[in-house]
C-alpha cells in the first residue's frame, strides 16, 4: 500500500493522545488507592491540554486524507458495518472525555460524590470521567486497528497482531509522553510512567515482532492464476491497459527499493524500541529531565517510521494487475 | 431477484479496447461523468477510466498463448467495498444488483478502493470521490431507449460479441447458459466476495474421429458380403 502521510499522523498522534490520557487516569488510580503520591490539579488538567493537543492534530491530518472534507460529517453514518464510521464517532467521543476530564481538574471540581468501601476510595467527577475515558480510549484503539485489520484481502494486516500493535505502540507512546512531561514538570512521576511505558514497549516489541515474522513468511492466497482464472504456472503480463500511471499504480504500492523498506524497518526497530528504553533507564539513573523527552521523540519518529513500514508492507492483491506497463 | 452483469468470452476477445474507448466516451458524457483526464498530451497522462484491457501471455515460447483480459467492476453479489463504505455512499441496489457510488456522499477516503481485491475502484482525481463501473446504469435503466440498446456501452462496442450482458440469476439467460455451459467462472474465488461478472475461457476445440468412424466397420451388408467388389458401384454407394 502506499503509505500516506496524513494516516500515518493520524494514527501515531492520537495512539500517543490516548496513550497519555491513559497514563494520566492510570496515575490517578493509583493515587486513589494511595500507591503513588496525589498529584496537583495543573498535572492532569496540563497533562489533559496535551492529550487533547494530540488528538485534534491527529484529526486535522486525518483530514488531508479525504479528496471530500467538507463531507466528513457524513462518516458517522454506516457505524454498524464500517470500523472507518466507528472510529469517527469515537474519536470525538474520546476528546469529550479528554475534555471534559482536564476541565474538571482544572476547575477543581473535584468533590467526592461518593465514597467507596468502608475504608474510603473517594470517587469524583474526574475519576468518573477518567475510567469511563479510559474505555473509549480502548474502543478507539480497537476501531482504529480494525480498519486495518478487518480488510481481509491486505493480509499482512488482517491478523489479531494488527490490534495488539495499535493498542500497544500507542500505549508505550503515551506512557513514554507521560514521563517525559512528568520530567518536564519535575514531578517524581518519571520513575513510575517510565517503568510503564517500558513495559508497554517490551510487549509492543515482542507482538510487533510476530507481526514481521509472521508477514516475512506469509503466503498469499491470491495468485495471477487465480487474478485471471488461467490455470498455468507461467503466467507474464504483457500491457496493464495503460503506458503511463493510475490511481491503481499510485494507491497500492509504496514505489520504494525493497532495500528502503529494510532500512526503514532497521531504523523503526531501533528507534521505537531500544533507544527509548535506553534513555529512559539512563535519565532515571542521571534523574534527568530532558533525557525522558528526547526518549518520547526518539520513539515517535521510530512510530513514524513503523506506521511507513505498517502500510509499505501490505501487499494489495490488485497489484497483480499491474506488473507491467507494456 | 435480479442481479444485471457481464459474462466475457476470452476465446473471442481480440483485445482491441472498443470496450475501454465507449465505456470512456458514454460515461465521461452521461451521468457518471465527467471522467478526467489530466495531461492527456503530456509525457505522463492519467485519468480515470471503469474499463480496461489487459494483456497476459501464457506459457513458454514457443508453447504460448495470448490472453485479453477486459477487467472492470464485477459487481459482486458480496461486495465488500460496500459495507466499509463509512457515509453509505457505496451501495449496491436492490432491484438489479448494479454496485454503485452516490458522488454526492462520497467523502473520498478510498477505503473501499481498499476493499476491493480487484483494484476496480478509482479516486477522480479532480472530482475527489470514487468511481467505478456503473454497467452503464443511466443506459440500462433508460425506458426511452429501444430494448436492443438498453445495454452497457462496451457491451455494444464489442465488434467480436465477447461482451454478454444480463441477468446471471435467471437461469435461463444468455448469460447463465453461457456460464453454465460453456466454464464460465469467476475471479479470485478465494476471497467469497462471488462476482456477478463471470468469465468464459479460452478453449480449443478438437474432435477425434478414427478410421472405423469414416468406414462403418461393423455394416453387416459388408460383413455378410462375400462377393469379391472390383470398382463398381455397392449398396454403400447408393444413397435412398
Amino acid at each position: 500500500m502506499h503509505p500516506a502521510l496524513s494516516v500515518i499522523f493520524l494514527t501515531t498522534l492520537i495512539g500517543a493522545g490516548q496513550g497519555l490520557f491513559l497514563a494520566l487516569v492510570t496515575g490517578q488510580v493509583y493515587a486513589a488507592i494511595r500507591l503513588i503520591a496525589p498529584q496537583s490539579a495543573e498535572f492532569y488538567a496540563g497533562g489533559s491540554a496535551l492529550a487533547l493537543g494530540l488528538l485534534v492534530a491527529g484529526l486535522g491530518a486525518s483530514f488531508f486524507h479525504l479528496g471530500r472534507p467538507e463531507r466528513a460529517w457524513r462518516a458517522a453514518s454506516m457505524w454498524r458495518t464500517s470500523w472507518l464510521s466507528r472510529e469517527v464517532i469515537v474519536l470525538p467521543a474520546m476528546m469529550a472525555m479528554v475534555f471534559l476530564y482536564g476541565v474538571f481538574h482544572w476547575l477543581g471540581w473535584t468533590q467526592p460524590l461518593f465514597v467507596i468501601g468502608a475504608g474510603g476510595l473517594p470517587v469524583d467527577a474526574t475519576l468518573v470521567f477518567g475510567v469511563s475515558g479510559a474505555l473509549v480510549a480502548f474502543a478507539l484503539y480497537v476501531c482504529t486497528a480494525m480498519i486495518y485489520a478487518s480488510v481481509k484481502f491486505l493480509e499482512e494486516w488482517a491478523s489479531p497482531y494488527t490490534i495488539a500493535n495499535f493498542l500497544l505502540l500507542g500505549l508505550a507512546s503515551g506512557f513514554m509522553l507521560a514521563a517525559a512531561y512528568a520530567a518536564y514538570l519535575g514531578t517524581e512521576l518519571v520513575g513510575f510512567y517510565g517503568t510503564w511505558a517500558v513495559i508497554f514497549t517490551l510487549l509492543a516489541l515482542g507482538t510487533r515482532s510476530a507481526a514481521l515474522i509472521r508477514n516475512a513468511g506469509l503466503k498469499h492466497k491470491s495468485s495471477l492464476q487465480t487474478a485471471i482464472g488461467v490455470r498455468h504456472r507461467v503466467i507474464e503480463q504483457r500491457s496493464q491497459g495503460f503506458t503511463a500511471g493510475s490511481f491503481n499504480t499510485r494507491e497500492f504500492f509504496h514505489h520504494r527499493s525493497p532495500r528502503f523498506v529494510a532500512r526503514l524497518r532497521l531504523i523503526f526497530l531501533l528507534l521505537v524500541f531500544p533507544v527509548p528504553v535506553l534513555l529512559i533507564m539512563l535519565a532515571y539513573v542521571l534523574a534527568s529531565p530532558t533525557l525522558p523527552v528526547l526518549a518520547f521523540a526518539a520513539q515517535y519518529v521510530g512510530l513514524l517510521a513503523e506506521r511507513w513500514h505498517f502500510f509499505a508492507e501490505a501487499r494489495h492483491p490488485q497489484n497483480l494487475y499491474y506488473q507491467s506497463v507494456s | 431477484m435480479t442481479q444485471l452483469a457481464l459474462v466475457i468470452d476470452l476465446n473471442v476477445c481480440v483485445g482491441c479496447h472498443a470496450c475501454v474507448t465507449s465505456c470512456k466516451q458514454w460515461n465521461t458524457s452521461g451521468w457518471a461523468g465527467p471522467m478526467v483526464d489530466e495531461n492527456p498530451y503530456g509525457a505522463d497522462p492519467t485519468g480515470t477510466f471503469f474499463n480496461r484491457v489487459q494483456t497476459f501471455e501464457v506459457g513458454h515460447y514457443p508453447a504460448t498463448e495470448t490472453v485479453h483480459f477486459p477487467k472492470s467492476c464485477l459487481h459482486c453479489e458480496d461486495p465488500p467495498c460496500v459495507p466499509v463504505c463509512p457515509t453509505g455512499a457505496s451501495y449496491k441496489r436492490e432491484d438489479n444488483g448494479v454496485v454503485l457510488v452516490d458522488y454526492d456522499k462520497c467523502i473520498g477516503c478510498k477505503y473501499c478502493s481498499w476493499a476491493c481485491p480487484y483494484g476496480v475502484r478509482e479516486l477522480d482525481a479532480q472530482q475527489k470521490v470514487m468511481k467505478k463501473c456503473t454497467l452503464c446504469i443511466d443506459r440500462i435503466t433508460d425506458q426511452t431507449l429501444p430494448e436492443s440498446e438498453r445495454k452497457p456501452a462496451c457491451v455494444l462496442a464489442c465488434p467480436t460479441n465477447a461482451r454478454l450482458y444480463g441477468d446471471v440469476h435467471d437461469p435461463d439467460s444468455e448469460v447463465s447458459i453461457a456460464i453454465r455451459e460453456r466454464g464460465g467462472y469467476a475471479l479470485m474465488p478465494e476471497w467469497g466476495t462471488r462476482p456477478a461478472n463471470h468469465y468464459l475461457p479460452r478453449r480449443k476445440t478438437y474432435m477425434h474421429v478414427s478410421p472405423e468412424e469414416l468406414q462403418r466397420a461393423d455394416n453387416p451388408l459388408t460383413k455378410e458380403d462375400l462377393t469379391v467388389y472390383t470398382g463398381e458401384e455397392t449398396l454403400d454407394d447408393v444413397t435412398w
